[in-house]
């Protein structure tokens, strides 16, 4: 080691937080212009937002000179934006909660008994996991116009609680809680839904929260869906809606986008420690063949 | 080897399956049966059966044509990007530096960050007046294009990688953390310096990670469209114009014996990557057996 390694550390360092502090950007962008009066806004990005004819050259600004909470007040004021907020929450939530459920409950099943039907079963959830949205989504909106529920928040929620990205996520990672456990507990007097809940479940607390965090994530950004699926413009969600008011009101859009922000934020820091766990150990990993 | 199992804990296992079976069925599986009908005919109500002749249509179609030349190349160099600059951060990482835990989670942090927050970021910055023009102006170089050019391939890859990169780094550097210290030793011994050490001895233990690491790639950057979406709407310029915008536009037209078709060449297409990704997953894991 000695001097080039300390060398070698030092540059490493400063290069990688350099690309960190590159990463963190856009998220302390948005926060900053949410505190910025409407006159710093003009002067910092004018020359985008604003008059076309102003040509004062774009300044990043990470720190607001005058911080102010002037937008969030406008913000508040706005009630298209709140319902829009809550019509979000409902879906996405919906979908996170029964998706996770129904994922880990068919991992279970997957877990539980090994049989050739069932491994093609899931190599053919292997499958519908990689296909991208635009292919489900020509049949979502099929069997939503036969249901009944086109332009119904249903038609969201649903084909969203039965994605397959969940279902293979816990089945990799419940494949390695211990069979003898299970059995152990069976031969004790317990039925299987009590082994799922208090055995299995305890056992896969990290890959469960890291599942409903990415469905989350994915879903509250939810944006081909909604285009297809809702005609009605007020059933739409946040995700879709943001962008129009960035254009119509640059001075609110910082705050608006800054506060959609939030439940995402408040779940990442909560979860992170399971999403790093989780999702780890959820492809057989080398870890796997030590033990 | 399972048949230890009673026939009760059978049939009970698979009630634990019968949620997401029973939606995955009627949400995709089953009108899939519908596309390829649809495919085949000249119109979706009373139409006669027409052959190929919406394939062949689709292949003229010159929307389609870039649209899935466009995605093809995303797909491609965002897979590939995606390991090797995952894999490169996740090496840097191994060294002892301070703060490695605060640097892993300033990667990460994009993943949360809605693609509706983040567009007003990418408009300061990718904007023709935004700031990277102003940067590349101080510097003394052209102007770039970034929604009407090539270089907008360019943006889309530097969203895609910002957003996405920090979860690979995530499972690269656990992966890594769990090659045995023996065997780094005995590389030690043998004399090998660290290349041959990181291709000899952990490359191996990281296969079943990367293609985890690929298969998760090939599903973001289907999900980058959102992005592209919200910066530039339905009809963007011919180097932004993905497969999706092709789809969404398809269905606002109604023309679904050609929407099907595209599905189902989307559905071959994705079908033959993921069944060379589950081979690859298999080789990846009976290599690691035998080896």
């Amino acid at each position: 080691m000695g001097k080039s390694g300390f060398l070698r550390r030092l540059f490493v360092t400063v290069l990688l937080t350099l690309l960190a502090l590159l990463f963190l950007a856009p998220m302390v962008l948005t926060v900053a212009g949410s505190f910025m009066p409407g006159e710093e806004l003009a002067g910092s990005y004018g020359a985008i937002f604003g008059d076309e004819y102003m040509k004062d050259p774009v300044k990043l600004k990470f720190i607001p000179e005058k911080p102010t909470v002037e937008q969030y007040g406008k913000l508040a004021g706005d009630k298209s934006y709140a319902a829009r907020f809550l019509v979000s929450a409902l879906y996405t939530v919906s979908i996170t909660v029964f998706g996770t459920a129904v994922s880990a409950l068919a991992a279970y099943g997957f877990t539980r008994y090994r049989s050739r039907g069932r491994r093609l079963t899931f190599l053919g959830f292997s499958v519908l996991m990689l296909m991208p949205y635009q292919v489900t989504l020509v049949p979502n909106y099929f069997v939503s116009k036969w249901l009944g529920t086109f332009d119904t928040p249903l038609a969201v929620i649903l084909p969203g609680v039965f994605s397959a990205f969940g279902v293979y996520l816990l089945t990799k990672y419940m494949a390695r809680v211990p069979k003898d456990t299970l059995e152990a507990a069976r031969l004790d007097g317990a039925g299987e839904f009590r082994l799922f809940t208090r055995i299995c479940l305890p056992q896969c607390k990290s890959a469960v929260w890291a599942v409903a965090l990415l469905t989350f994530f994915d879903n509250w950004s939810m944006v081909e869906g909604p285009l297809i699926l809702l005609r009605d413009e007020s059933a739409r969600p946040l995700s879709v809606y943001l962008s129009r008011l960035n254009a119509g009101e640059p001075g609110m859009a910082f705050a608006a986008a800054a506060v959609y922000m939030m439940p995402c934020l408040a779940l990442f820091i909560f979860g992170q420690r399971h999403l790093t766990e989780g999702i780890n150990s959820s492809p057989k990993t080398a870890t796997d063949r030590k033990t | 080897m399972r048949n230890g199992l009673s026939r009760g804990t059978r049939f009970r296992s698979l009630l634990f399956l019968f949620p997401s079976l029973l939606g995955t069925l009627i949400f995709f599986v089953i009108p899939f049966g519908m596309i390829i009908y649809y495919a085949l005919v000249s119109k979706p109500v009373g139409g006669e059966f027409v052959g190929f002749s919406n394939f062949i249509r689709l292949f003229h179609n010159r929307a389609f044509l870039v649209g899935f030349r466009n995605t093809a190349v995303l797909c491609v160099s965002a897979v590939t990007l995606s390991v090797m600059l995952a894999l490169g951060l996740s090496v840097l990482l191994e060294n002892a530096l301070p703060a490695r835990g605060a640097l892993r989670t300033a990667f990460l942090c994009p993943m949360f960050v809605p693609a509706a927050s983040v567009v007003l970021v990418w408009t300061v910055l990718f904007h023709h007046n935004g700031a990277i023009n102003a940067a590349l102006a101080a510097i003394g170089l052209d102007p770039v294009d970034w929604f009407h050019t090539w270089w907008g391939s360019l943006m889309v890859l530097l969203m895609y990688l910002w957003r996405n990169l920090g979860l690979y780094v995530l499972l690269f550097t656990s992966a890594l953390s769990a090659v045995p210290e023996e065997l780094i030793g005995m590389a030690n011994l043998d004399g090998a310096g660290p290349v041959r050490r990181f291709f000899t001895v952990k490359l191996p233990y990281l296969a079943p990670t990367m293609v985890f690491v690929v298969m998760l790639s090939l599903i973001y950057s289907m999900k980058i469209f959102r992005e592209v979406y919200l910066l530039t709407g339905s009809y963007p310029y011919d180097h932004l114009y993905l497969l999706q915008h092709f789809m969404n536009n398809t269905f606002m037209s109604m023309d679904y014996p050609k929407l099907c078709a595209a599905a189902l060449v989307l559905l071959t297409v994705m079908g033959a990557i993921t069944a060379a990704v589950f081979w690859l997953e298999d080789r990846v894991g009976r290599d690691l057996e035998n080896g």
